[in-house]
């Protein structure tokens, strides 16, 4: 019978509180960069904090990767929505004339946007891979206002640190980092594939975030709100997501 | 028996410092983490793949494209033609929160296994199998005695034999490094982040595809190896992998 040595009480003792405290120094600088998700709570926050936390060390600025006009998908894949709203259909029957997109928040100049004004804006276009979290994937040319041009249009305060965005579709909601929000390839779409948005892929507007899976890429988008908190929306898990039990994150 | 008692006559025959272990604790710590975690990345990774049976190659698919292989499965999902009419409960939120936990956890033990393996020569001297093992001869007397099923030699308790050298380390150095790069190729903020990773497979749906291959392999090396367990002595080799000796005082006696 081998006697736990006093040395190895010692060190055993010495690893631990180091381990302890680098980790609670750890989480703490994790909180002051901003490196924990809303949902970086509960059984699975630990292993979603250090999703999240390494992707935005590593890979903050990182541009997805765009193919050529050859490579996209003929044709892609809408996937399903639930029954388009009343509210929807009247604005459909206007061709989408009476649609708004609010911007509010933490911004010093909020403002609303039709669809027409928008397209109006600088124009990004890219063709891009959008993968849904169940494994299928198509390619699309996208074309819309970037996000980051908003933005800057209605001057967001400098303690922003998310923007959460609505589809009219009651209950569709979800919210990104400023480092989404305002990377280069973050678009406010109006357009696919050399023409207008088709309703069943998001039209008029949808967020396209190209770094994060198709369920972070909201349809039918009426309302742009800058915070520094995410506690007040819903569940302050940060989207419907994690709510039905989906990573907030889903840049993975 | 309390140790404390004094026994003046008793000495042990066999000094403490030459009991002989046949796994460090290192090994065996990280042998059951990577069990729990890869069970886990499993379970989860079949509940994943119930909502797409369907496998691509390339950069993207769909059902709207023709793919490589379908699964004879049902879907969780009611767009996937499958043949069934019915669908599977969908229960892919929790999975994938499960599923990347897991990984984490097999990634940063299977790093600190490999990272400890290298540098106090545990796959030198445990894994990485003699020369005169590898030639012709030694492995077809070892493969010889596999197919018939031979009980493993006394000796075997304390060291692998030239086929299970191998298969560790295609394991440890092959497929696990596989399934951990197709996994994150599948990632669209590394695929922008490191889109080579994702290239030099053929694309995102040809990563998922072989993910699903590797997995497979994987899954094969765990029947094969609790198989080759049973044969070998379920009770010693898997006391050995806990407390680190094949048997306990008694037996060796």
């Amino acid at each position: 019978m081998s006697k736990i040595s006093r040395r190895k009480l010692i060190t055993t003792g010495l690893a631990a509180t180091a381990g302890a405290s680098g980790l609670a120094v750890a989480a703490s600088l994790a909180r002051r960069y901003g490196l924990i998700p809303p949902d970086g709570g509960g059984l699975y926050g630990p292993g979603e904090t250090l999703t999240y936390a390494a992707h935005r060390l590593l890979t903050r600025h990182s541009l997805a990767r765009e193919f050529n006009r050859q490579q996209i998908s003929k044709p892609p894949f809408p996937n399903e929505v639930a029954p388009l709203s009343g509210e929807f259909q009247r604005l459909q029957q206007g061709a989408f004339a009476g649609w708004r997109l609010a911007v509010d928040g933490m911004v010093a100049r909020p403002a609303s946007f039709s669809p027409l004004e928008l397209k109006s804006f600088p124009r990004h276009n890219q063709i891009t891979h959008l993968a849904c979290e169940e494994g299928w994937s198509y390619i699309a040319e996208w074309i819309g206002a970037p996000l980051s041009y908003i933005l800057d249009l209605v001057g967001t305060l400098p303690q922003a640190r998310y923007v959460v965005y609505r589809s009219i579709q009651s209950g569709w909601w979800d919210s990104i980092d400023m480092a989404d929000a305002l990377h280069p390839q973050t678009l406010v779409a109006h357009g696919m594939n050399g023409g207008e948005l088709p309703v069943a892929f998001g039209g008029p507007l949808r967020l396209r975030v190209p770094r994060q899976l198709g369920y972070k890429n909201v349809k039918y988008l009426t309302r742009l709100t800058v915070t520094d908190s995410l506690k007040e929306f819903g569940k302050g898990l940060g989207s419907a997501s994690p709510e039905g039990g989906y990573a907030w994150y889903a840049g993975i | 028996m309390a140790d404390s008692v004094w026994h003046p006559t008793s000495v042990p025959a066999v000094p403490v410092t030459t009991v002989r272990w046949r796994h460090s604790a290192v090994v065996r710590v990280t042998h059951w983490i990577t069990t729990l975690s890869f069970l886990a990345l499993l379970v989860t990774g079949a509940e994943i793949l119930v909502s797409h049976p369907r496998f691509y190659w390339g950069e993207a698919g769909n059902v709207l494209t023709p793919p490589l292989f379908q699964l004879p499965i049902p879907a969780s999902r009611s767009t996937v033609p499958t043949g069934y009419d019915y669908v599977l409960p969908d229960q892919n939120g929790w999975s994938r929160y499960l599923h990347f936990q897991s990984a984490w956890v097999a990634v940063l033990t299977g790093l600190l296994y490999v990272v400890w393996g290298l540098f106090n020569g545990h796959f030198r001297q445990n894994l990485v199998p003699a020369r005169a093992d590898l030639s012709g001869r030694g492995l077809s007397s070892v493969i010889a005695q596999h197919l018939r099923f031979r009980p493993a030699r006394a000796d075997e308790a304390w060291s692998y034999n030239v086929l299970q050298r191998l298969t560790y380390l295609l394991v440890v150095f092959g497929l696990f490094p596989l399934v951990i790069w197709t996994g994150l190729a599948m990632s669209p903020a590394i695929a922008a982040a490191v889109p080579a990773a994702v290239t030099v497979l053929g694309g995102q749906q040809s990563a998922r595809t072989i993910h699903f291959f590797v997995s497979v392999f994987l899954v094969l090396f765990l029947l094969v190896h609790v198989v080759m367990v049973g044969l070998a002595g379920f009770r010693s080799r898997v006391r050995a992998m806990i407390t680190g000796r094949p048997a306990t005082q008694r037996e060796r006696t």
